[in-house]
């Protein structure tokens, strides 16, 4: 643990190192070529802000108006069926949507449940198997200018489905 | 899709809020949203201007087209019709190392200017191009090797072994990306079964 710790705490300070060292060795201008590539970064970031607040919005609607408990009580059996724990209902209904949110519904099942139990091995094999769908569409549509992003909501879900649906599968065939 | 999600969650939640007599605190929080919309736009959005910067180095220098090369089969697999040495094809294959290492503030400016090229191709470029659509769909599929977020709040939880989840990770991120391919594909077919693409660069 302590060495991927290290390794993952090397990444980035290691990227910094080795490319402006290639940079300097290629003569290319360090500062001029950086700034090019920040200010489209901050395009890309003015592009993205309207849809992501219009998302946030959408979650904070969804959360504190009751609609999330309520969806997950309806969706108990349909989950029972197909082999999720109900507790995990909640975090499957954030996960496509928002990260920090996801994340603090993760936190608390962790510490609620104990990260070794049944619903805490489940819930991490989900969060770090799947990613803040809608999000990443919303955010790679508008920074590009799509409007039509035709099927890739319905297949990425199809994707996210598979990931809840195999990530309870196999945290019980591992770890019984 | 999107905008009907979006549309479709206010009328629930508004629905429900009266229902379940919640309607002050939905009302408080979305006055709070936007002040938290930017607040994660400080956090992601200032992280995807450094990379953005490093990567154009790493570009000017020629790191990508070394990274480019390590990742031609998978590309040539899951995009033909891309030229393995166009700006996209290097873009694509940037973005799929950061993501395997878990950088995805780095990942996504990569994805975003794969995409820009790929629709730049596009007769119409306000509608998704099928490789943009794929693309899109590897970014929503977690493909890191090593899950670090999810395990270092199993460690902080005390787990006795926050590792022992990467096999169940790593077989649920592989068929979930297959099944999300597929299901692509198959909408793909249905879709052009409707409106066919006509020229080479449309079917992109």
């Amino acid at each position: 643990m302590n060495t991927l710790k290290l390794l993952s705490n090397l990444s980035i300070p290691l990227i910094l190192c080795i490319v402006p060292i290639c940079a300097l060795a290629k003569g290319v201008d360090l500062l001029s070529a950086f700034s090019q590539g920040v200010l489209s970064g901050l395009n890309i970031l003015l592009e993205m802000f309207p849809a992501l607040l219009l998302l946030t919005l959408a979650i904070s609607a969804f959360q504190s108006s009751g609609a999330m408990e309520l969806l997950s009580r309806s969706l108990a059996v349909p989950a029972q069926l197909a082999g999720i724990p109900q507790e995990l209902i909640p975090l499957t209904l954030l996960r496509p949507l928002s990260g920090s949110g996801a994340l603090a519904v993760f936190t608390n099942l962790l510490s609620q449940y104990g990260p070794d139990s049944l619903i805490g091995r489940t819930a991490s094999v989900l969060m770090g198997s799947t990613e803040t769908t809608f999000y990443t569409i919303a955010l790679y549509c508008s920074a590009s200018g799509i409007r039509k992003s035709r099927w890739a909501a319905p297949a990425s879900l199809c994707a996210d489905l598979t990931g809840f649906l195999i990530s309870a599968l196999a945290v019980r065939r591992i770890f019984s | 899709m999107l905008n009907v999600l979006i549309s479709g969650i206010f009328l629930f939640s508004l629905v429900t809020s009266v229902l379940n007599g919640t309607t002050e605190p939905l009302c408080n929080e979305l006055l709070a949203a936007p002040q938290k919309a930017f607040e994660l736009s400080l956090s992601v959005g200032f992280g995807l201007c450094l990379w953005s910067g490093v990567m154009e180095v790493a570009r000017q220098a020629g790191l990508l087209r070394a990274v480019s090369a390590l990742f031609r089969p998978i590309l040539s697999l899951l995009f033909p019709q891309l030229k393995p040495d166009s700006p996209a094809a290097q873009a694509i294959c940037t973005n799929l190392a950061a993501n395997l290492l878990g950088l995805g503030a780095a990942a996504a400016p990569a994805g975003i200017q794969a995409v820009q090229e790929m629709q730049a191709l596009c007769p119409d470029p306000a509608v998704a191009s099928p490789s943009s659509i794929l693309l899109i769909l590897l970014n929503t599929a977690s493909l890191q090797l090593i899950p670090t977020t999810a395990a270092v709040l199993r460690l902080q939880a005390g787990s006795a072994a926050p590792m022992e989840i990467l096999p169940a990770v790593w077989v649920t991120s592989l068929l979930s990306v297959m099944v999300g391919i597929l299901a692509a594909k198959l909408m793909e077919r249905l879709a052009c079964s409707v409106y066919c693409p006509k020229t080479k660069e449309e079917a992109l």
